[in-house]
């Protein structure tokens, strides 16, 4: 038996034995829907409905009806992509990465990060899918063989990059996300008693047994896919960047793109891992499993992204200035000073500053200064996209064509829409699905469970 | 007449005490159903280790020749296009532009390719139905399977080894 040192704080808490674990999971799936997930998801859906009509509207009209215009190119839209598809690597990294390095701590969130990636991939596909205006023709950005004579998409281009790096990492998040889920599908399948729900469970659960060969099958396609995931997660927002970064436009044209992107985006994503958790853990009364060391662990992912993003911020200001180019030099002045100054300090404080402040063990293990910290930095990594996208192309090489970008209702909506759709589906996942690797947490409960702890200790 | 034994233990290691004792006296353990993964019973019940690992570097390397081949096909043979005067009449020179769909393809083939086989060879597809003997299984209980027909003990003797072990529940059943 794995044993874990005496000073480590528990993972599970309370006393809690294998069947302890299956009841608090699968306990609030068997039991009546609680009130408030009933009001949150009547608020999301409406929410989310009003977005699809934006999106309806959209694409009925043609994407006129954004605030685009021929300077701002590209504005609201992509800011919306980036920062959705950034929280979605949350996800991935804890259950990849984690997994490569053996932290037993991911068990408890893998799952909602993971489900939270998927939907927020989702919605990230939304927006370059609506961009096309004529979303019907979609598929061209595939290379299929088309009545065009010989014309294939161009694979010089980091935006067709962009498109094989997100429908990979989305289909492959899926299938890691799935395969973790089916033997706590067995699970929920074996204690349902009503016969419509055993079936469906019984659907899904796709007639797992837990035989021993299958155990080590499993372990091995986790491992095997941890390993080829976690490549993948840095491969797709480095990508994402090159769509910026392989640009002539200054403020996009660095090569500090790549990891500067990467980090933010795990930085977001914990954020976003956060505000949901927090919540779910309370909602669902989850304390025992997801509690202020698994919180504290998550901040300290957040101050060090969070600093490599500072850092980030820092080295492409003074390399604007030290390159001698006055175009770059310029796009940097116009950032802190120019039109959009407000949204360059929004960003600096939400995502230089304020995490930070996560290097006081008091702030770190404060539930109630993690959750406002954390939207804080969901906010300040909207703004991010939005100061490096705006901002460069709103004023470049020629002033004759300079002008502004102002989001219109329909802008607007499309992005509310997207956090209800968001929330919506996040709260399905939580009401018919196990939120935790249940099964997984059973294999930590003797190595790094309180009670078993405290009898380790006392021999 | 066959008798199958399904011997039941609520705890882990007690299952892996139990295997240990049975096997030290010549008995075959058929299988284990366990909710989760237990660490250590493969090499006492004779468990192999899994090919899947290999499986996947062969579909993730299909991938990396598939991909070259279309783009190469794509850009170089069928049409090559002067874009932005990159190089576009060679794959080796072109070769830079072309890795990061090479490895998300890859990826996507060995991910995929992976997650397929272990399916299939696992034999859990949608509607298939649950074969674990018991529902507790998949929550807190550690089943043993052992079968007379795989024994060359008699029942009789199988069954007094078992209850030996600390054992929880034991069930016998007749089968053809």
């Amino acid at each position: 038996m794995q044993r874990e040192a005496a000073i480590r704080e528990p993972l599970i808490l309370g006393d809690k034995s294998y069947k302890d674990i299956t009841d608090d999971v699968v306990g609030p799936i068997q039991g009546p829907a609680p009130i408030g997930w009933k009001i949150m998801i009547t608020i999301s859906s409406i929410i989310a409905v009003y977005g699809v009509g934006c999106i309806l509207y959209l694409l009925g009209t043609g994407i006129g009806v954004w605030g685009l215009n021929k300077t701002v190119g590209w504005a609201w839209d992509i800011t919306n992509f980036v920062w959705w598809v950034g929280i979605g690597h949350a996800g991935t990294l804890i259950s990849a990465v984690l997994l490569l390095f053996r932290q037993k701590w991911r068990m408890a969130i893998n799952r909602s990060a993971e489900a939270m990636t998927i939907f927020a991939v989702i919605m990230a596909a939304i927006f370059p899918g609506i961009h096309m205006g004529r979303i019907w023709v979609s598929y061209w950005v595939l290379p299929l063989p088309n009545q065009f004579g010989s014309l294939w998409v161009n694979f010089n281009s980091p935006l067709l990059w962009d498109v094989f790096a997100i429908s990979t990492y989305f289909s492959v998040s899926l299938v890691f996300w799935y395969i973790g889920l089916i033997p706590d599908f067995a699970t929920i399948r074996d204690r349902m008693t009503k016969p419509f729900a055993k079936k469906a469970y019984g659907l899904l659960s796709f007639g797992w047994s837990g035989r021993a060969k299958h155990w080590t099958r499993f372990e091995e396609v986790s491992l095997v896919l941890a390993g080829i995931a976690t490549p993948l997660v840095f491969s797709v927002h480095s990508i994402v960047s090159m769509d910026f970064a392989t640009s002539i436009v200054p403020g996009w044209h660095t090569t500090i793109f790549p990891p500067y992107f990467v980090s933010g985006a795990v930085f977001s994503g914990f954020a976003m891992v956060q505000t949901l958790l927090l919540i779910m853990r309370k909602g669902m009364k989850l304390e025992s499993y997801i509690h202020v060391k698994h919180v504290e662990y998550m901040n300290i992912v957040i101050i060090v992204t969070g600093s490599i993003v500072g850092v980030a911020y820092l080295t492409e200001l003074f390399i604007s200035w030290y390159s001698g180019v006055e175009y770059e030099s310029y796009a940097f002045i116009n950032r802190f000073s120019g039109p959009y100054s407000w949204a360059y300090w929004i960003m600096m404080t939400c995502n230089v500053i304020s995490p930070q402040l996560f290097w006081f063990k008091k702030i770190r293990r404060s539930l109630t200064a993690t959750f406002a910290l954390s939207i804080v930095v969901n906010i300040g990594m909207w703004f991010e996209r939005y100061v490096i996208i705006v901002t460069s192309i709103h004023r470049d090489y020629d002033p004759s064509s300079w002008g502004e970008f102002y989001p219109t209702n329909i802008d607007i909506g499309v992005f509310i829409g997207t956090l209800g759709i968001f929330f919506t589906l996040f709260l399905g996942f939580a009401r018919f699905f196990p939120v935790l690797a249940l099964n997984e947490l059973k294999t930590i409960l003797k190595s790094s469970g309180e009670n078993y702890k405290k009898i380790q200790d006392k021999h | 007449m066959n008798k199958v034994f399904h011997v039941m233990y609520d705890d882990d290691d007690t299952l892996k005490t139990a295997a240990s004792q049975l096997v030290a006296k010549g008995i075959r353990v058929k299988e284990v159903f366990s909710p989760f993964p237990i660490h250590g019973i493969d090499p006492i019940i004779g468990v192999k280790r899994t090919r899947l690992g290999i499986a996947a570097f062969m579909y993730a390397s299909t991938g990396t020749a598939l991909a070259l081949l279309g783009m190469w096909y794509f850009m170089i043979s069928d049409w090559p296009m002067n874009i932005g005067g990159k190089p576009s009449f060679s794959l080796i020179e072109n070769l830079p532009a072309f890795i990061p769909v090479t490895f998300e393809f890859s990826v996507l083939c060995g991910a995929h390719g992976m997650a397929i086989t272990y399916l299939l060879r696992n034999g859990t597809l949608p509607g298939m139905p649950a074969t674990n003997p018991d529902p507790r299984t998949t929550d807190n209980m550690f089943v043993m399977e052992i079968t007379t027909e795989q024994n060359s003990l008699a029942a009789e003797a199988l069954e007094a080894a078992i209850k030996e072990t600390q054992l929880f529940e034991l069930s016998i059943k007749d089968y053809k």
